[in-house]
């Protein structure tokens, strides 16, 4: 038979799952009654769902491999055309439209939801420059948005200084913050990096945490204000939408600074320090500014997405920036695909808002997150987007000396 | 004549292991040397002194710019001696993977422009104007080295020889006045040795370079270089012109060993 070992494997598959979820899925012990109930429909279920879908998953692969190098090009062509200005630029133009009409036509927390996770593309794109470009592996990154957060919460507090000063301080602040971890961290790589970041926010948060007379601890800081309007006073809609506005523009500012940095000079530098820092160095690229710029300019984002924060939610306490948080975001930057536009903001609008939208499920909504982002991983082990080398325009000057050569592979 | 890069008593000490042990060398602007010896004899160790990965444990490294200005090399930063015009490849090949062939040739033009963040983000014309120059020079680099037609591919995706040369171009891209190459032909067959040696005989004519070279392949060093330098535990044991190296006994020696050892195999 054609798929015999298909089958066979399957059938082994489905007896190991049957076997693994026994004591929980078919055992009940009613304490009430002190009997045992055996539910013998669960193990047959487990086991026919178990055998049908890990048969389809093994024609999958035998169909992978037959197909493996089709799809390869195929991948390359999808990621050409769609660096196409003629295929994207419409594109382009559908999503802004239905960004703007957005907040007319949905629900306040519809609004709400959408707001904070275009804070996560800020924060997101940010890391994008540490993780992604510049290879810095960052498990503190929370830190910056913290220090962005609570720059105007307290600077606002004690000096009454309102948003629109504290925004551009806050994106400085965090920044001189991001230079305060990178100074430290230079000579520093890979796991022993993501260490002392990691440590840093933790202490950060701490601090936030105990140092009442700074920080007002746990209880954290209430009534911040929101975003002022031309001093005009908004009801909650109102200021939900201008929110709203205010993190799309500043999201459309994000990507443009960061396509830019990406396509520069210094950009170069980031993606060849992370390629291989020795022989970047050996071309002339100073590390510790390279590094150090990484830095600030990944945390001035995240300066500035917790002043948006803070506004957004006119609460914030320790409790906000824990390490999860990091977690996320790193999260969204790895499924994103490392130093991809494009594939950040998908990956943080995907996972800030499928929890949301998956609520209708109740409690089986993080089941199926984490289902999704383990066949994420499965299938796109190199994110949503993998980055594709830029290819340039250049023109030749003169007909070119024929190279008489070959590299034979 | 002044030579361009000059070496005296260089020593570098690994704990108690001296890897060079007051080593001479000189390169005059233009010449081709290379620098010879058996496995494990130091060279690698002095090319990592010269461009800053290690910091010497004493001597002097000096570099007589054709101004008459004369810089010491010791202690500078990896970066700051590629800066002043000291570029080097690696002998396991070092290229940047996940970058196409071009960027990794603009790489190399980083310590030969200057836009920052500002110019970055803006894009003021002098931005443009630089980075179209990037473009052009690197590509330019590129077809001169026969690699034109791959300019946009992987880095990675080259094949063996290309590699090479694409982190000689890479270097090129530094606009060095010396070049070391760490065994360039390592790993090649004759027929690309060949070109190789072509290649290097060309590209030091166009940029007026001067080239230190460690390699391995002897027909190679005889037929490019002016100059040998032979290493052995550190310590420099001959020098001069290819003939005089061919016939000296202590490098016959160091490379056979001695008379005896080599019947007794």
């Amino acid at each position: 038979m054609k798929y015999f070992p298909e089958l066979n494997k399957s059938f082994v598959i489905a007896l190991w799952f049957m076997l693994l979820t026994f004591p929980i899925l078919v055992i009940r012990v009613n304490t009430i009654e002190n009997i045992v109930v055996w539910r013998w429909i669960n193990l047959a279920l487990i086991g026919i769902a178990a055998f049908v879908l890990s048969f389809l998953w093994q024609l999958y692969l035998k169909h992978k491999t037959a197909a493996a190098p089709d799809a390869a090009a195929h991948q390359s062509a999808l990621v050409r055309r769609m660096s196409d200005p003629k295929f994207y630029r419409p594109f382009l133009l559908l999503i802004g439209i239905l960004a703007l009409v957005f907040p007319f036509v949905a629900s306040h927390y519809q609004i709400n939801i959408m707001t904070t996770a275009l804070i996560y593309v800020m924060l997101g794109l940010g890391l994008n420059i540490e993780v992604g470009l510049a290879g810095l592996l960052d498990l503190g990154y929370v830190a910056f948005y913290a220090v962005g957060a609570y720059s105007y919460a307290l600077l606002n507090y004690h000096f009454g200084l309102g948003f629109w000063t504290l925004l551009p301080a806050g994106a400085l602040i965090a920044a001189f913050f991001g230079l305060l971890v990178g100074f430290p961290v230079l000579r520093l790589r890979g796991d022993y990096l993501a260490i002392v970041t990691l440590a840093f926010a933790e202490i950060l948060r701490l601090v936030l945490e105990n140092w009442n007379a700074f920080s007002f601890g746990p209880s954290g800081i209430s009534n911040i204000p929101r975003p002022g309007f031309f001093g005009i006073d908004l009801t909650l809609e109102q200021s939900a939408v201008y929110m709203y506005f205010l993190l799309v523009a500043l999201c459309v500012l994000t990507v443009f600074v960061i396509h830019r940095l990406q396509h520069s000079r210094i950009g170069r530098a980031w993606v060849a320090l992370r390629e291989d820092e020795l022989a970047c160095q050996a071309m002339g690229v100073d590390k510790t500014r390279a590094k150090l710029t990484a830095f600030a300019l990944g945390a001035t984002w995240a300066g500035m997405a917790g002043v948006l924060f803070a506004a957004k939610t006119t609460f914030i306490n320790p409790a906000s920036f824990t390490f999860l948080e990091s977690a996320m975001i790193l999260a969204i930057v790895v499924l994103g695909g490392m130093g991809s536009i494009v594939g950040v903001i998908i990956a943080a609008l995907a996972i800030i808002l499928l929890p949301e939208y998956l609520r209708v499920l109740g409690d089986y909504r993080m089941i199926l997150f984490g289902a999704a982002l383990i066949l994420m991983m499965i299938f796109r082990p190199r994110g949503l987007v993998t980055p594709a080398g830029k290819t340039y325009e250049f023109r030749c000057a003169d007909p070119p000396p024929a190279p008489e050569e070959k590299g034979r592979p | 004549m002044k030579p361009l890069l000059e070496v005296k008593n260089l020593t570098m000490a690994f704990g108690g292991i001296k890897a060079l042990d007051g080593v001479h060398l000189h390169i005059a602007p233009g010449q081709i040397a290379a620098l010879i010896g058996p496995n494990g004899a130091g060279k690698t160790t002095l090319f990592n002194c010269l461009t800053g990965i290690y910091t010497p444990t004493s001597g002097d490294i000096l570099l007589n710019a054709p101004g008459g200005k004369t810089r010491r090399l010791n202690g500078l930063k990896i970066n700051a001696i590629t800066a002043l015009g000291v570029a080097r490849t690696f002998q396991n090949i070092r290229l940047f993977g996940g970058m196409t062939v071009l960027e990794n040739v603009m790489i190399g033009r980083h310590p030969r422009s200057s836009s920052g963040i500002l110019g970055a983000i803006f894009r003021p014309p002098a931005t443009r104007r630089e980075e179209r120059d990037i473009v052009d020079k690197s590509y330019a680099l590129l077809e001169s080295i026969g690699l034109g037609d791959s300019a946009n591919e992987l880095a990675s995706n080259l094949p063996y020889g290309a590699q090479r040369r694409l982190e000689i171009a890479r270097a090129l891209a530094t606009e060095p006045r010396v070049l070391l190459l760490d065994e360039p032909a390592a790993g090649m067959n004759p027929q690309e040795t060949n070109e190789l040696e072509g290649l290097l005989t060309r590209l030091q004519a166009a940029h007026e370079l001067s080239i230190l070279l460690i390699e391995h392949d002897m027909k190679l060093v005889m037929n490019l270089a002016e100059n040998i330098f032979v290493l052995d535990y550190g310590e420099e044991i001959a020098r001069g012109a290819p003939q005089e190296i061919r016939n000296n006994p202590a490098v016959i020696k160091a490379y056979l060993g001695e008379e005896d050892d080599a019947e007794a195999q």
